[in-house]
């Protein structure tokens, strides 16, 4: 058995338990409205937790990315109200802007040598700042093609709707884990995360893939704030306020580890998912509070990350006692 | 030597004095009215409290090779738990002891999590940052929970020799740690154990034990931290008390020029970057920028001062130079023979 997907399997297992806990107390929470309502929900921290995941991968972290989904929304929503663009050109721009966005923190933190924390904490300042600018006030979005991404869905047995953004990144998710580990880049951003010293003696081309990571951590955030502007239908500088951390979270509870060079890009999915049904409880109970959702929350991120560096001690101690 | 060591801080800062002043000429009047002293640079020292707090708790964790995420929220409890006890009549001094027995025991917390548990200072401080305002939500149940307690407040709004209180707290505090740490062999100790925590413990020292405590220091100073934000609003918003503090005090430490990889740590200079802030903040307001402009010009500032001080841009201008000296030697040379 392989030891390394050990976390992967003990989130897997801890999600379904949870799932089967929550289907004990409330059946309905198994139908696919429930489901579908789950992925739709969730779409805009799934996208941005996957880029988050590759970023974590590769021993770094951008913290900017809460900032930029805000951003876009109100790019979004003022371009959309200020010109006669087509929303597809819209978000061609904002995905072109926040990727140039992203590759820039990443030549900042190459070439200064500075730590990711401290520069794509000046970068959550400038996009939020830079969103504050556009217009303070949330922008409602009326277009007829939002109207029809809106009112795009799949209706599933049992009357559950499947919509577009929900799909989206489930696909999202699958390119992720295609560019994370069957790519040479993929394989580039293990090497680096892994250490930094061994990925350059290995041949690894550190400059170009440190901005590469945080260019596809921009543009995530980029698709992120279209699905999130899609799935509210407004912009609204104030919104997002520390996704980065529940994408850091979810990343983390997903089994990667925030040092860098191991993890799994599905993981991220079930963690995102492990959010989104805590929070579906808290709405299906009624009669906890809205605080609840985050002291369990962080004592869930504690037993994840108990339980991931008990099956490291067990699968190291084994190593070394020759046994696997 | 230490104004060596603090030169750049200091430079940062009067650049940045001298580019209010010249937006917003009265940024140095300081008058003495009724008791104290009032002007804009006062109004900084106040203000910053919060900031330069945090800052040298946090001083002291990332000097460990650590980070404490969760001062924000800590701030929040104690803030909560002061008010909480303010409210139903307990008190000054309990009320006090309280909200600082609410800080050690968080800084308890993250400190047996890195320490003991062995996870990692990002994670286990991120634990306590998503549980906290919870928790301070708890106690507050939700509400903003007001007093009306002139001792209490006196933290928040009083005056001592001319001076805040809150000044008063954060000048003592950061210079009596200061001193603490270089008077005695504490803040070597800390050091050592931020550069390689196996070599420190194998030479001796109980690195456990002082990891520990640090997070604990961190956690005693954004319990003062909220003592004062609570105090100068008469009520504890477990919401919004200290919300994205942290990442201010981390700045703060940074633009300090401590290493975010730990080892050698200065908490004046910390002090100073936490001072460079609070300018940027208050230049901001003063300037009569509007509001919006805030966040984006305080990024570029920002920007500008890391990127003056990136070790790597010093290396290459040490570089530079000495190859300017180099081939201006060597053109001397050529031309004596």
């Amino acid at each position: 058995m392989n030891t390394r997907a050990l976390p992967l399997y003990a989130t897997i297992v801890i999600f379904l338990l949870a799932y089967a806990i929550c289907w004990l107390q409330f059946p309905a929470i198994l139908s696919t409205r429930v489901i579908a309502n789950l992925l739709t929900d969730n779409a805009y921290l799934g996208i941005v937790a996957v880029g988050m995941t590759l970023v974590i991968l590769s021993g770094g972290i951008d913290l900017s990315v809460g900032s930029v989904i805000a951003f876009s929304g109100v790019f979004i929503a003022v371009l959309l109200r200020d010109s006669s663009l087509h929303p597809l050109v819209v978000f061609a721009m904002l995905l072109a802007l926040t990727t140039a966005f992203g590759a820039a923190m990443g030549f900042l933190i190459h070439r200064l040598a500075m730590p990711a924390f401290i520069v794509t904490l000046a970068g959550m300042f400038l996009a939020r700042g830079a969103a504050y600018m556009l217009s303070i006030d949330s922008v409602p979005i009326t277009h007829p093609f939002y109207d029809m991404i809106q009112n795009a869905y799949w209706l599933m047995p049992g009357k559950g709707r499947l919509r577009l953004i929900g799909v989206l990144m489930l696909l999202i998710v699958l390119a992720g884990m295609i560019i994370a580990h069957k790519t040479r880049f993929g394989a580039s951003v293990y090497a680096l995360g892994g250490g930094e010293a061994t990925a350059r003696l290995m041949g690894v081309r550190q400059g170009r893939t440190t901005i590469l990571v945080y260019a596809f951590s921009g543009c995530m955030a980029g698709l992120s704030g279209i699905v999130f502007s899609i799935y509210t239908g407004s912009g609204y500088s104030l919104a997002t306020v520390g996704t980065e951390l529940t994408a850091i979270a979810a990343v983390v509870i997903g089994g990667t580890l925030l040092t860098g060079g191991a993890g799994y890009m599905f993981g991220t999915l079930i963690g995102v998912l492990t959010m989104g049904l805590i929070q579906t409880y808290i709405v299906f109970d009624g009669t906890l509070s809205s605080w609840w959702t985050k002291i369990v929350i962080g004592v869930l991120l504690l037993v994840f990350i108990l339980l991931q560096k008990g099956l490291l001690k067990l699968s190291q101690s084994r190593l070394a006692g020759g046994v696997s | 030597m230490l104004l060596k060591r603090i030169a750049p801080q200091l430079i940062a800062l009067a650049a940045l004095i001298l580019l209010v002043t010249l937006v917003y000429p009265d940024f140095l009047d300081i008058s003495f009215r009724d008791g104290r002293l009032v002007g804009p640079v006062i109004d900084v020292l106040k203000r910053g409290a919060p900031v330069a707090l945090l800052a040298v708790g946090m001083t002291l964790v990332i000097a460990t090779r650590g980070i404490d995420l969760s001062v924000g929220t800590v701030m929040a409890i104690c803030g909560a738990v002061a008010a909480w006890a303010i409210a139903s009549g307990w008190g000054l001094a309990p009320a006090l002891l309280l909200a600082l027995a609410a800080g050690a025991a968080a800084g308890l917390w993250n400190g047996l999590l890195v320490a003991v548990v062995g996870i990692q200072p990002f994670v286990a401080t991120l634990i306590l940052m998503t549980m906290g305002r919870g928790i301070a939500q708890l106690i507050t149940e939700g509400r903003i929970l007001t007093f009306n307690h002139p001792g209490f407040a006196f933290f928040g709004s009083g005056t001592v020799l001319g001076l805040p209180v809150p000044a008063w707290l954060w000048l003592l505090t950061g210079v009596g740690v200061a001193l603490l740490m270089r008077r005695s062999a504490l803040g070597m100790l800390i050091e050592a154990t931020g550069i390689n925590r196996r070599a420190s413990a194998l030479a001796g020292v109980n690195a456990t034990v002082l990891l520990i405590a640090v997070y604990m220091a961190s956690g005693l100073c954004a319990a003062l931290a909220g003592i004062v934000v609570t105090a100068d609003i008469r009520g504890a918003d477990a919401n919004n008390a200290g919300l994205w503090l942290e990442l201010d005090a981390i700045l703060a430490v940074v633009i300090g020029g401590n290493s975010l990889l730990g080892g050698r740590f200065s908490i004046l200079a910390a002090l100073l970057g936490a001072l460079i802030i609070q300018t940027i903040d208050t230049g901001i307001l003063l300037a009569g920028f509007p509001s919006e402009y805030n966040l984006v010009i305080k990024a570029a500032l920002v920007l500008v001062i890391l990127v003056l001080q990136s070790p790597r841009i010093a290396a290459e201008w040490r570089i530079w130079r000495e190859s300017q000296r180099a081939s201006r030697e060597a053109l001397a040379e050529r031309s004596r023979t």
